[in-house]
């Protein structure tokens, strides 16, 4: 430690240019930080993978056979197998919100967080970048699953352009559903609460919805409650985009406007969420 | 004019607590400022206030000529904050962490590259640069993140417990990298636990408890209030404690209003305000000796932060470490006051 006092001559961060450019930029850098800590801590990419895969796996085997598809008669467990798929596919992207709240609230306990906000930075790019960094990790995870699910006989049948809107939609829902991590993780004191806190609200949610079971034979306020899911508009959209059973449409406007609802619900968690989250962010005490 | 660093009846209030209750400081340019407290003092919320992180209920504050509630964002180009709670990114290497923060202060990718180089050799980490800040050990992590606050060359800085729980050796560097930065010009609020950190860092020292300040000065200021080093001597039987004070009170410090020795005649300790050390103690020994005075124990105690609390308000730095604990003379002379 014996290099120049020059190192010490004072100057001031250059003047931040303010604005969507500098909220691109830091969004980016903090981004690859988290990316790289992807890559440093394969642990969690490689447990965010099995569970899905065992989701394929035990659905598509034990319920496959028991669970009819209305319209499909007969219990070809091969239809059931195709139905589920989309189910799965959005129950894995909204798994994304336990990342997220988990790797912020982790953050924020080690001192991150108030590193950044001591920082000229951008206010919301903390967060933009770490769900950007939960994006990249979600579409892997999502690459891993088709393979998966076209061992076990999923199959696509509209053509590639409108199966890839589908994944794009299925995306979109769990970079919204980032969002409510980011603001739980921002909540809660510690990194294991962010992770309960990111999961519980999810059984529910994607249970009463029509990821699984035919939503037809709910009671009817439960159908109600799974029609307007922002979840089963996604799912239903995906199934139609991918050209999979459907199952028997409701009359509910999502159900029958799935792709619409699903991109709706998507933008509106997405603004509600990163609104609420920024604002945590700005005042946020470890 | 007001100083580098400059604060007027910050008041900060937690439920029930008031972490900040009315704090004015005031740190001229190119000077170090010590703020010394025990634990829940408020001396991180007064860190915190500061440097953007938290809004006070009410007061002013001033950063660099900037005032911190109306321009936080001008404040942050000007600040390096370092200490307990600014962390560095422990999957990250020393590198990339330094490269990073560069960037989020808006210095281009390659601006903030050679510059994480640069302190990644003025701070001895060339050779961890590429390894997980996580592989590194305590003394390692804390110069990277002295580096990571360095990384603008900012006019301020806040250093928030810098050397807490590092062993002597590593506070001793970390101290010589501090002094330097000083001695270039920047203005530094430092707060501590430590008497000796603040006496050796800072020019002016402001003790803070439950949110107030309730002294400031210089660190020989406080300690001649507080009452300097003190020789404690305790005698075998009850008849040797008047000769042993007659002896001590010639040895007193002179000058001091406290000069007078002290006696506790239950636990035969005797206790004299002294200036001149361990060279000091030894003339005691002699001369105790000369006269035939027996005793059990003997030792140098220098003024620690409970002793400058006990002095400032009457009560102990609470759930405060034992200060200065590397001091052998101080320990003994701890020991020997149970």
């Amino acid at each position: 430690m014996t290099a120049s006092t020059e190192s010490f001559t004072h100057s001031r961060a250059p003047r931040p240019s303010g604005g969507p450019a500098q909220a691109v930029r830091d969004s980016l850098v903090v981004a690859k930080r988290n990316l790289i800590r992807m890559v440093r801590i394969p642990e969690v990419v490689i447990f965010g993978l099995i569970q899905p895969i065992m989701f394929v796996v035990l659905f598509s085997y034990v319920f496959g056979g028991a669970i009819p598809v209305p319209g499909h008669p007969g219990n070809d467990p091969s239809v059931y197998r195709e139905y589920l798929m989309a189910g799965i596919f959005a129950q894995t992207v909204t798994f994304a919100t336990a990342g997220a709240g988990a790797g912020i609230a982790d953050d924020m306990h080690k001192g991150l967080i108030d590193r950044f906000r001591s920082l000229p930075m951008s206010r919301g790019a903390v967060l933009t970048g770490r769900t950007l960094a939960d994006l990249v990790q979600t579409a892997l995870t999502m690459l891993v699953l088709i393979v998966v699910a076209v061992i076990v006989g999923w199959r696509i049948h509209d053509g590639f352009p409108r199966a890839l809107a589908g994944i794009g939609l299925l995306l979109l829902l769990g970079y919204a559903f980032s969002w409510i991590g980011a603001l739980i993780g921002l909540s809660v004191r510690t990194p294991e609460a962010a992770t309960s806190g990111g999961l519980i609200w999810l059984f529910p949610l994607t249970f009463i919805s029509n990821a699984f079971v035919p939503t037809s034979n709910m009671p009817a306020f439960l159908r109600h409650v799974a029609d307007w899911n922002p979840f089963s508009a996604t799912v239903q959209a995906a199934r139609q985009l991918f050209g999979n059973p459907q199952g028997a449409a409701s009359n509910a406007w999502p159900m029958q406007h799935p792709a619409l609802a699903s991109l709706l619900w998507s933008l509106l968690i997405i603004a509600v969420f990163r609104t609420l989250a920024v604002r945590k962010y700005r005042s946020a005490t470890a | 004019m007001p100083g580098a660093i400059y604060a007027e009846g910050l008041v900060k209030t937690f439920g029930e607590v008031r972490a900040l209750d009315g704090v004015d400081l005031d740190v001229p340019e190119g000077t170090v400022l010590g703020l010394l407290g025990p634990n829940g003092a408020g001396k991180t919320t007064a860190v915190r206030v500061l440097t953007t992180l938290l809004r006070p209920d009410s007061g002013r504050a001033r950063v660099a000529g900037i005032d911190v509630l109306k321009h936080p964002n001008e404040v942050r180009r000007s600040i390096g904050l370092s200490g307990q709670f600014a962390a560095v990114d422990e999957y990250l290497t020393g590198r990339e962490n330094l490269q990073m923060v560069g960037q989020l202060y808006q210095m281009g990718a390659k601006a903030a590259k050679a510059r994480a180089g640069e302190l990644l050799d003025r701070f001895n980490l060339s050779d961890a640069a590429d390894r997980p800040a996580k592989t590194y050990s305590g003394g390692m992590r804390r110069r990277l993140d002295l580096a990571a606050a360095l990384v603008v060359r900012p006019p301020v800085m806040f250093m928030d417990e810098p050397t807490t729980g590092l062993d002597p050796r590593n506070r001793q560097q970390l101290w010589d990298v501090i002094k330097e930065l000083v001695s270039g010009g920047t203005t530094l609020l430092l707060t501590t636990q430590y008497l000796e950190e603040a006496d050796n860092l800072a020019h002016d020292i402001a003790v803070i408890d439950h949110g107030r300040v309730i002294e400031r000065g210089t660190s020989d200021q406080l300690k001649a209030r507080t009452g300097g080093e003190r020789v404690e001597v305790v005698v075998q039987t009850p008849e040797m404690i008047e000769p042993a004070a007659a002896i001590l009170h010639r040895f007193s410090a002179k000058g001091l209003n406290k000069a007078e020795a002290t006696v506790d005649r239950h636990t035969r300790r005797v206790t004299v305000p002294v200036t001149g050390g361990a060279k000091l103690l030894a003339e005691v020994i002699r001369e105790l000796d000369t006269h035939g005075i027996e005793i059990d124990d003997i030792g140098l105690r220098r003024p620690t932060l409970d002793d400058v609390f006990l002095a400032l308000t009457g009560h102990a730095a609470e759930d405060a470490p034992a200060t200065d604990a590397e001091s052998p003379a101080a320990q003994r002379a701890e020991e020997a006051a149970k």
